[in-house]
């Protein structure tokens, strides 16, 4: 009993011990070797640093989140609106497939300057570039959702004289939204990325800019801490979704609360 | 009076290409329960499409209360060999659903929503789910998915009743504990029914009328009365008569095989 609740709590809390000890680990290289700060900041002073230049940075990491979220919230929606119609229309699949691919394939850092051409520098091209690369995976996702509908249940409802939006909304929609969610996850990350590319080609604001000018500055301890930042947001916005996406879509999830220890 | 009516009914599912079934004629008297039987691959799956309208015959006509079938009906039920039940709905939720789509049911959803609940529930108490409405479908057993897949196919009160292979995936006892709860709901509340079933005992212990077809492409080579006394105990299947008309029918099968 007692060997069997070590196992679970420390299953349970693997990820925190995992960042402790690699942590450690980190800590000991810079101090054993002696790593100078410029090179490689020991997290002892990444967190001084950090403490030390908490308003600038929290200025700046809302400045990304904002963005990071506006342009995931239109990622979303385009997202969404694309996937229905290139999961449900045939045609519509195979006139935007391909174009798509080839869009999402382009490296979006490399279409910033476009937008900066366009909008000018600062928070509307961090807020595209996040919305660019991030609806693809719920467009697929969506798409993916109504495309492998059983064709039973289709024929249930046909059956019954179900117009095409009948079937969309009581079956295909309701089967589509586990694979939803699950594209969320993906896509608020992939924001992320996005918008802190964007700010640090072309921006005065946000953690990738605080990132640029720390650099250039030989800062390394402040572009170590605003990494931590971006990636504490990453966390916790994927753990949010991934949450919603439990309560919501239970019944996709049977079984797994079961065999989960 | 003739409820379902098949006319010289060929169906190739590409242009050109081979025949799933050829030549199909039949009639279905209202409220009669025929089932057609037939080896795997005959096309008894394609019958139940063409009924419903979800395919349309390559020749011939299929008429349904004497109106020739163009799309989707709305006053049949149907139940699969899966259940087919949304696993995002409970029981009773699955149950409702052809109320929420047929009408009249549909307008009047909202207003009768309580009404409408009561009459599910009844149905799901008679077939022995009482208890369990709530429940979701991978919380049923196979057997009580089966149940709830029948009542969501009855419960808009269909004039027609498909049936395709429903028991056919379940274990034998629980098997004929639903033949006889069909064959209830049949005889309380009259519906006509066309069962298609592999199974010649459940195809003689239930029908009025049963079909033998033949392999691709499926034509119907036998019409045979079962003229047993209803209702019929789950006993008259141990009986000689029972046997001899299950006998009759797989010799037509067995010859089936050998052409």
């Amino acid at each position: 009993m007692m060997v069997f609740n070590r196992r679970k709590f420390l299953i349970k809390h693997a990820s925190w011990m995992l960042i402790v000890f690699l942590l450690l680990v980190w800590e000991m290289i810079c101090v054993g070797f002696n790593v100078p700060e410029y090179l490689f900041p020991a997290p002892s002073s990444v967190w001084a640093s950090g403490v030390d230049r908490w308003q600038p940075i929290m200025m700046h990491a809302w400045q990304t989140f904002f963005t990071t979220l506006v342009g995931f919230a239109i990622a979303v929606v385009v997202g969404v609106v694309l996937g229905v119609a290139v999961g449900t229309y045939p045609i519509v699949y195979k006139a935007f497939y391909p174009l798509l691919v080839g869009f999402n394939s382009i490296p979006k850092v490399a279409f910033v300057p476009v937008l900066v051409v366009w909008f000018g520098i600062g928070t509307v091209p961090a807020i595209l570039t996040a919305f660019l690369i991030s609806f693809f995976p719920v467009l697929v996702n969506v798409a993916t959702g109504l495309a492998t509908l059983e064709p039973e249940l289709e024929d249930v409802l046909r059956s019954l004289g179900a117009s095409k939006l009948d079937i969309l909304r009581k079956v295909g929609l309701p089967r589509a939204l586990p694979y939803f969610f699950a594209s969320l996850k993906v896509a608020i990350t992939l924001a992320f990325v996005g918008s802190v590319i964007s700010e640090t080609v072309a921006s005065n604001m946000g953690i990738g800019y605080l990132m640029m000018a720390a650099s250039s500055s030989m800062d390394m301890a402040l572009v170590f801490a605003g990494l931590i930042v971006i990636g504490i947001m990453g966390v916790v916005m994927y753990e949010l979704f991934a949450w919603t996406e439990k309560r919501f879509t239970r019944w996709a999830n049977r079984g797994v609360n079961n065999t989960a220890i | 009076m003739v409820f379902v009516e098949f006319e010289d009914v060929s169906l190739a599912y590409e242009e050109g290409g081979d025949l799933a079934i050829k030549d199909i004629s039949l009639s279905v008297k209202q409220n009669e329960f025929i089932a057609v039987v037939g080896p795997s691959g005959c096309g008894k799956s394609t019958l139940m499409k063409l009924v419903s309208g979800l395919t349309e015959p390559t020749s011939g006509y299929v008429y349904i209360d004497g109106r020739q079938i163009g799309g989707p009906q709305k006053c049949i039920g149907m139940a699969f060999q899966a259940s087919n039940l949304l696993p995002w709905r409970t029981t009773l939720e699955n149950v409702m659903l052809p109320l929420e789509i047929v009408q009249p049911y549909r307008s009047q959803l909202r207003r009768k929503r309580q009404e409408f609940e009561a009459m599910a529930m009844a149905l799901l108490e008679r077939v022995g789910l009482k208890g369990w409405e709530h429940k979701y479908p991978w919380e049923l057993s196979g057997g009580m998915q089966q149940r709830a897949s029948i009542c969501r196919a009855l419960i808009h009160k269909p004039q027609l009743l498909m049936l395709d292979e429903p028991f056919g995936a379940l274990d034998a006892f629980t098997r004929e504990e639903l033949w006889c709860m069909l064959q209830e709901l049949w005889q309380e509340q009259p519906f006509t029914v066309i069962l298609v079933t592999h199974d010649l005992r459940e195809a003689v212990f239930l029908a009025d009328t049963v079909y033998v077809m033949s392999k691709s492409p499926g034509q119907i080579l036998v019409k045979r009365d079962i003229d047993i006394e209803r209702p019929r105990p789950l006993s008259v299947t141990y009986t000689e008569p029972f046997a001899a008309q299950v006998h009759v029918l797989r010799e037509h099968i067995g010859s089936i095989r050998q052409s």
